[in-house]
Order: C-alpha cells, then structure tokens, then sequence
C-alpha cells in the first residue's frame, strides 16, 4: 500500500517547540503507520486502517499542603483493523517493537480469517474523506514544571481552606497536563494527524457540621492553560460547593419543576446523544427509534454538533475513519435532523456517514435568554439538582430514575440542601417538557448547554 | 513461588537477572524511602462478539509495561514505561524518585517471596482454551438459545471476552512475587419487542478460568435463557413506586448494596484521610445484630479472587462487619503502615500505567436462617428486588443508589406484579441497621462485576442471601 500522491497529505504538525516534547516525532509515527499498513496489505488484507497514537503527561497532586502523588504519564499505541472481504479483524498494541507490529498486524488477520462475513462492513465512502483541514487551535504546550505545578496545587487547595472555616479536610488539589499526538492512515491512500493538549487544575475539600460531613469539588479544563479558571478561584469554588451541601435534608415524595445545573443538564443531553447514536438505531435499542423528523424536544429547542470549533475539548477536524466532520444541526425547532453515524452504521440503515466515528463532538444546546438567577425565579419553587449518582437511566425505554442532591427552592431562592432522594420520569416525556435552557453554559467538556428546567419530575424521598 | 513464565514473559527478553534488578531496586529504593515497588505486567486479551446472529467483530490486545512507584511518608512518585528494558526503567525510577531527595546508588538483594497455599486458580492462558472455531461456536449456541425462547426476541448480542495476565512485583524490600491470573467473561443482552414496546434484558457470567467454563453444567445456554426471561418480565412492567417502603434484595447480584453502602467506605485510603463517612467508627454497631459481611480475595476461581494483591501480599478474608459491629478496613501497604496496621492483601491497580489502591475483592454477607419465602410472606407492602444495573457511593456523605434492573410489587405477602426499574437511595452507615430478617441462600453473583474508582477498573465479586429491609427509599415514578 502506498500514500497516494495526488491526495496531499494535510499539513503536518508543526515543529517541536521543546516545550511538553513529545517522545514520538510525528515522522515516525507515520511511518509506523505506513508500516502497519504495508504488512497488513502484504499479508493479504483487502483494505487496513492504522492508528498509533502517543501521548505525555503530568498529574500532580497536593494534600494538606503537601505534594501527594507525582505522576508522570507516557503512553503509546497502535491499533489496527483489517479487512478480507467483508470480514473484519482488529488488534492493538502498546509494544512499539518491531516484532510487536508484526505480531499485532498477524492477529488481526488471523481473527478475520474466522469473523464471519458481514455485508456492511468496510471502509468510509472516500468521497467523505477529509482531504485538507482548518487548524483547530487545539495544540498548546504548557511549560508547566513538576514544582510550578506544586506551587498551583498548593494555591488552589489553600485558597479553598481560606474561604470558609468549616472546610476542615481536604481530598487534594491537582494540576494536569497532556499532550497527544495521533496519526491515522488507511490502504484508500488517507493520512492525517495532529497534536493536541489538555490541561486542568482541581479541588476536592471536606466541610463538616454537627450533622456530619459533606465533599464536593471544582475544576477547569482547557486546550490551553492561560484559558484556565484562576487557581484561588477553583479552590474557592470547591469550598462554596462544599459548605453549602452542609446540613442536607430529605424531601417527602412529591411531584415538582426540576431544574439541571449546567453539568447535571449534560448528562441528559448525553443521553440524547446516546439514544441517536449509530450502534443504538440498528440495535433498535433507543428510546429515539426511527425519530427523524419528529418533535422530540419543545419548539424552541435547537441543538447543533460544532466539531470544528477552535479550541474546544470535544474538537477534531476528521472522525475515526477519517471522515470529515462539520458543524451541522441535529435538533432544529424541537425536530431531530440526523443520527449521528459512522459508516458502518450509515450503511447499516441507508443512510450517509456524518463524521461520527468516535462519537459526537460538542453537541451544543443553544442557550434561551435567562441566566441561572432568571431560571430559578421562572422555576419559583422546585429542586435544584446539583449531583446525580447511579446508572439508573434505561436506553431502550427512556426509564429514569436516579439519586440526586441539590438544593429546594422557593420563590426563586435557595431554601436549604437536600440529598438522599431520586427524581425519575422519562426521558422522552422530560425532553417534552423542558422549559428553558438558560445563558449559563458549561463549556468544559464535550456537550456544552446551560441549566435546563423541566417542568415536572417525581421526586421520592420520605 | 517465582513462576517461569513470568520470569520469561517479563524479565528474559531484557535480559533482567537478579544483578539488574539488584541495581535497580538501589537506585530506586533505599535510604529514606518508605516503600514502592516495580510492577511489571504483560496481559493479552481478545474479545468476540456476535450481533445479527454471525460473529462479525472480534479484537486482539497485547500490553506490557513496567510501573515504578515510589513511597515516602504520605508521598507517592510514579512513572511507568511500555518499554521493558534497564535504561528506561532507570529513567522512570529517576523520576518517581523526585518525590525524594538525592538519587541512590547501592544495591537491595532481590528474594522471592513464597506462597504456603495452593493456588486458587491454573496459570493457564484462557486465550488458548479454545479453539477459535470454538469460540464462535459458543456465542451461535448462546445466540440460538436466546431466539429459540421466545418468538418476541428480535435482537441478540453476545460477547465473549478473555484476559491472560502475568505479573511480577518487585518491592522495595526486594521480595518478588508473580501471579499469572486468567479471566473470562461471557455476556448477552437481548432486545424483545410486543405491540411496540421494546424492553431488554442482560445476563452473563465468567470467572478466572478457562472457557470451558462455560461449557459446564449449561452455563453459556443459562445466560441467554436469563437474559430472555429478564426482559420479557420488563414487557409487563408497571411504573414502580415512590417513596419510602420495605425493600426485600434476592440473594446473589444484590450484594452491591455492601459492595456500595459499605464497602467502599471502610477502604482503607478514606480512613486514613478521614473522608469516609466511616472513619473512626471501628467498635460501633453499624448494622443489624446477626449481619456478618467479609471482604474475601481467597475465593477459588471468582472473578473478584487474587493469589496475591497487586502489591504481592497474599489475599485474605477480611471481616469488615462482625455480628452488626465495625470490625476493619480493607488496606494495601502505605495506608495501612501510616493507620499503624497491616496490609490486608487488598492493594490493587488497573494495570502498571496506574498506581494501586485499596481495594475490594469479593465482598459478601454471610447467610442467615430466614425461608427466603417466609421473608417475602412478611411483607405486607413493599418492594422485591432482585435484579441490578449498577451503583454508586458518595464516600463522604455516605449515600449510595444502586439501580433495579427485575423488580415486583410485594402486596400481603404476595410477589403480585412486576414494576420498571427503579434507583433505590440510601444512606451507608444507617441501611443495613435496618436490616429485619436475613435469608438462609447466600449467594455469589455469576461473575460479571467491575468496580471504579479514580478512572481505575478493577473486577470484583458480590454476594449476600436475601434481605428484608424496613425502609429505604425507592425512585419510582407513582406516589405510593
């Protein structure tokens, strides 16, 4: 197999800067790549697809003023899929030996010498292939030393101890940095890769009250670290979520407006993009089966997935198998538009590839026009979730039921925390009734939306 | 005993004898260093998995690595390598070791530790138990099965999963210990669908053995009939109860209960910090008179059970909770030598790129002398479940949620209809005070438990008899 050499390979990445230095320069790794693909083509593979993939790190944590764990991190792999026909093999390793390629390359055509056909297995359309790409500003080295690292750890952490007097222990604070780079080839003459960073500073604190003890924590989450919440403001935050769980009462079971927090409002829109997933329509395993078209949240609900947006964690200018992604709606006036689908599941149920293999990439709520204090008053009196625990929501039915904590609220104010109760409903009927979507958006992770209140959930408690 | 196997798989290819490693544990350990260890681990694993009734999908894996951690005080320095060789384990002990002051130079003479009990399982590689054919063979059988149960069942997937694991754990006293550990798994999930409404159900099993495993005594066919029964109960449910009532547990999987109100929080790490809601309550009655709950790693052949601990100390039973009253932690080596204890063989990690912690085993209670039908017959309102998805903990606070995956109204004593999953809540160091009556059925699960902590999988065991309840919260969706 060879690169083709009218398709231009994309910009590579650029020169090591020394700063967080990468132990793989991106011309060896592809180069183990189109080694890959040449053994696996020369055993007798129809078509191949590569990946090897390298990253470095460093976690640091401090407890009580003093460094707990230093931990240095630098992984490697390579993986591989394989196809005879329309028989498939995959293998992966994290041996760069030259006999672990070999060996690796061997044992994934060895399995698709016994996985059975399957007529929808293969490679993307090469038309939806991404042949030039937009930097997307996801590369930022942060020179940031073992004791630079400390000394932001040990900030944090004390400027959580300083905010209230009741934060009498600590779990820690953390500083992180990685770098990744990955190359990605396949035998239709694809190469592509790029260089990525993620950084981020936390904060676990204990309070403790006559009633007994409470933790909670904060953190922050960039490309790049000067796009990083201030330390002593992490650490204060932690000290406010932790301080204000203190004295946590149960509620009577009622029916009652919830209203998600912006990262408890991420995991419903998670399972929204779970329940349009690929694998969860040809499975016949969502609560969203067959719902293109339909109105599967209120009128004024739009939603759209950005993966080429700069800078953002959940980024990436090509999907798994190298197929383009591009910003595109998938709720648009409360209707659903589109699966999300890598091509085997486009085959799978006819339709076209959108970019998905690896999942969606910030899945974007569009906020409403009232901040969080202007949800609370819309809300008037209801529960504020703040946490939820358990894995308590059913995929295939939409069955939620789930332990949460938070706040009661009456007239638009905080009254006083509750824990130790569940809400439940059901997805479908929740997504319905969702009222609002407010201006506050968490933008630290791969779905980005604001709070979110539903009109009415069954609370159990006592 | 020092396994060959582990001494070729792991210490051959880079030419390490006893002189290298000699030097190495010099280098790394010595003067002011309170412990640590050089982990190295090779594991292969594969998975199958069938869908649309061919096997269409299938992985290999290969890791090996050497993880060096190095302890003082509550400080913990670590850096791994994927590549098994002197010059770069001298680089990673370097820097863990920056944890400390000035490098070392000498030597620690290297012994093996010995282990006085037989094994608790064959070091063979499951990988090779069967022949691939076989394999696939098995998950058809699974796949047959499940359709040929019930015509409603319109989707079946299986998957069958092996792990060959070999590790060697150099200490900082240089006592070295290896384990070859295999794992098997089977699962299936299957999708049933009348008049519209789809529901599924999910079974599986497995445990450090072979996979003909699940050849013996029906076990792979077992799976998919649970699996198919499981969700054509779901077909029926009715929208389950909220509120507080009396919750009776079947016996087996349940026993995430203990695994979540109280296991976690008796691990030895949250003790020492004092984070677990837990912490210094050793002597207190935190539970029913009668309620007896161990941490046991010496189990033969469960999927929870180890030789040895990822740290190299051998597993035992524990007993965290005798007769209703807090008796111990679960401990590896530094939280256990700063409470002033010992390790109980319960220090483990996900693999040598992550460093160990305190962890569970198999954890379970130990059975009553209640008629699990006379604790039903006693209900005159409430909830049997028997049946979970997963569960969670908050340490701190120390509530905890597990999820119902099969559960039934309980009417006069009578199991009367089935209800939809449900969360149940509850609070750790209170629930099991609350425990009425306990059935005399004690039973493990099946083998299909992982449990997290801090991003780590490691696979664990459960177990309990039936369980009477009186009061805990239920999250349904109709008022009671």
């Amino acid at each position: 197999m060879s690169t083709s050499p009218e398709r231009a390979i994309p910009e590579p990445v650029s020169q090591e800067d020394g700063v967080q230095a990468l132990s793989h320069s991106p011309d060896s790794l592809q180069t183990r790549v189109q080694r890959t693909l040449e053994a696996a083509r020369a055993r007798g593979a129809s078509d191949v697809q590569a990946v090897v993939s390298h990253s470095v790190g460093l976690e640091l944590g401090v407890r009580k003023g003093e460094i707990e764990t230093l931990e240095h991190e630098r992984d490697q792999s390579l993986s591989l899929i394989v196809y005879f026909g329309q028989s498939k093999g995959a293998a992966s390793t994290t041996d760069f030996s030259d006999q672990a390629l070999i060996d690796t390359v061997e044992a994934a055509c060895r399995i698709a010498r016994y996985t059975e056909p399957d007529p929808y297995a293969g490679m993307p359309d090469p038309a939806f292939k991404a042949s030039e790409w937009d930097d997307l500003d996801l590369d930022h080295p942060w020179g940031c030393s073992a004791a630079e690292a400390t000394e932001l750890a040990r900030t944090i952490e004390a400027a959580g101890f300083a905010a209230d007097e009741r934060i009498e222990n600590s779990e820690g604070a953390s500083v992180s940095t990685r770098r990744a780079i990955a190359f990605l080839g396949d035998s239709q003459g694809f190469m592509g890769g790029y260089r990525s960073t993620r950084h981020s500073l936390s904060c676990a604190l204990v309070a403790r009250d006559a009633a007994g003890m409470q933790r909670d924590y904060a953190y922050s989450v960039a490309r790049h670290a000067g796009d990083l919440t201030a330390a002593e403001q992490v650490g204060r935050e932690a000290a406010e979520r932790t301080v204000r769980r203190l004295g946590g009462r149960k509620l009577s079971t009622r029916n009652c407006p919830v209203l998600f927090a912006p990262e408890m409002a991420r995991t419903l829109i998670g399972s929204f993009t779970r329940a349009i997933a690929g694998p969860s329509q040809y499975r016949e395993s969502s609560f969203l089966l067959n719902a293109i078209g339909e109105n599967v949240f209120p009128g004024w609900m739009q939603i759209e997935e950005r993966p080429q947006t700069p800078r953002a964690l959940g980024s990436a200018p090509f999907d798994g198998e190298g197929v383009r992604t591009r910003n595109r709606p998938l709720i648009a006036d409360g209707v659903l538009q589109s699966y999300t689908l890598d091509s085997y599941a486009a085959r799978r149920l006819g339709l076209e590839a959108t970019g998905n293999a690896g999942g969606a990439r910030n899945v974007t709520v569009a906020p409403g026009d009232k901040d969080f204090a202007a949800l609370l008053a819309e809300m008037g009196t209801g529960f504020l979730v703040t946490e939820l625990i358990g894995q308590g929501v059913n995929p295939v039915t939409g069955d939620y039921s789930r332990g949460a904590a938070g706040f009661w609220v009456e007239n638009g104010e905080l009254q006083y925390p509750v824990e130790e109760i569940t809400i439940a409903g059901n997805l479908k009927d929740m997504f319905q009734r969702m009222a609002a979507v407010g201006t506050d958006v968490d933008r630290r992770g791969n779905i980005h939306t604001g709070s979110i209140l539903v009109e009415s959930m069954m609370v159990a408690g006592d | 005993m020092i396994d060959r196997l582990a001494q070729q798989t792991l210490l051959d290819p880079a030419g390490l004898g006893e002189s290298e490693l000699s030097a190495l544990l010099g280098t790394t350990f010595g003067h002011g260093i309170d412990g640590g260890d050089c982990y190295f681990q090779f594991s292969s694993q594969e998975g199958w998995s069938l869908e649309d009734g061919i096997v269409k999908s299938a992985s290999f894996n290969i890791e090996r690595g050497v993880g060096i951690r190095v302890v003082r005080g509550e400080q913990t320095g670590f850096a791994y390598s994927d590549d098994i060789a002197m010059p770069a384990m001298l680089e990673a002990a370097k820097t863990a070791r920056s944890i400390a002051s000035a490098g070392q130079s000498g030597r620690i003479a290297v012994a093996s530790r010995a282990s006085s009990r037989p094994a608790l399982y064959a070091p063979d590689n499951p990988l090779d138990s069967l022949g691939e054919q076989a394999k696939i063979d098995l998950l058809k059988e699974v796949d047959a099965v499940a359709r040929a149960e019930d015509s409603r069942v319109t989707q079946v997937m299986c998957s069958l999963a092996g792990v060959h694991e070999v590790v060697l754990v150099l200490n900082a006293r240089g006592e070295m210990t290896t384990d070859v550990r295999p794992l098997v798994r089977l699962n299936v999930q299957v999708i049933v669908e009348q008049g519209g409404r789809r529901e599924s159900g999910t079974s599986g099993g497995g445990g450090r053995h072979g996979y003909q495993y699940f050849r013996e005594d029906g076990r792979a066919a077992g799976y998919a009939r649970e699996a198919v029964r499981q969700a054509l109960v779901n077909l029926d449910a009715r929208d389950a109860p909220a509120g507080s009532m009396k919750v009776v547990l079947g016996p087996g999987w349940p026993g995430i209960l203990l695994h979540e109100a109280i296991g976690h929080g008796l691990e030895g790490d949250f003790n020492r910090k004092g984070t677990s809601a837990f912490s210094g309550r050793i002597g207190e009655q935190v539970a029913a008179k009668g309620i007896t709950i161990v941490d046991d790693g010496t189990l033969e052949g469960r999927r929870g059970s180890l030789n040895v601990d990822d740290e190299g100390n051998p597993t035992q039973q524990t007993v965290l909770i005798e007769d209703g009253v807090l008796r111990g932690y679960m401990q590896d080596e530094m939280n256990a030598r700063l409470m002033g204890t010992q390790s109980t063989g319960n220090g483990r990690r996900e693999s040598y790129a992550r460093l160990p912690m305190p962890r569970m085993t198999n954890t379970y209670m130990l059975g009553g002398d209640a008629d699990p039908e006379e604790i039903l017959a006693s209900v005159d309102d409430g909830l049997y479940a028997v049946n979970f998805g997963g569960g969670q903990v908050d340490i701190t606070s120390g509530k905890f949620v597990f999820s119902a995956s099969e559960a039934y109204r309980v009417e006069k004593g009578k199991v009367t209809y089935p209800v939809k999953g449900a969360t149940l809540i509850g609070n750790g160091p209170d629930v099991l005070t609350r425990v009425s009556m306990i059935g005399n059925d004690m039973k493990l699960d099946s083998g299909v438990g992982t449990c997290g902590k801090e991003g780590q999988g490691v696979p664990v065991g459960v177990g309990q008899p039936t369980l009477r309840i009186d009061g805990m919260t239920v999250g349904g969706t109709q008022a009671a």
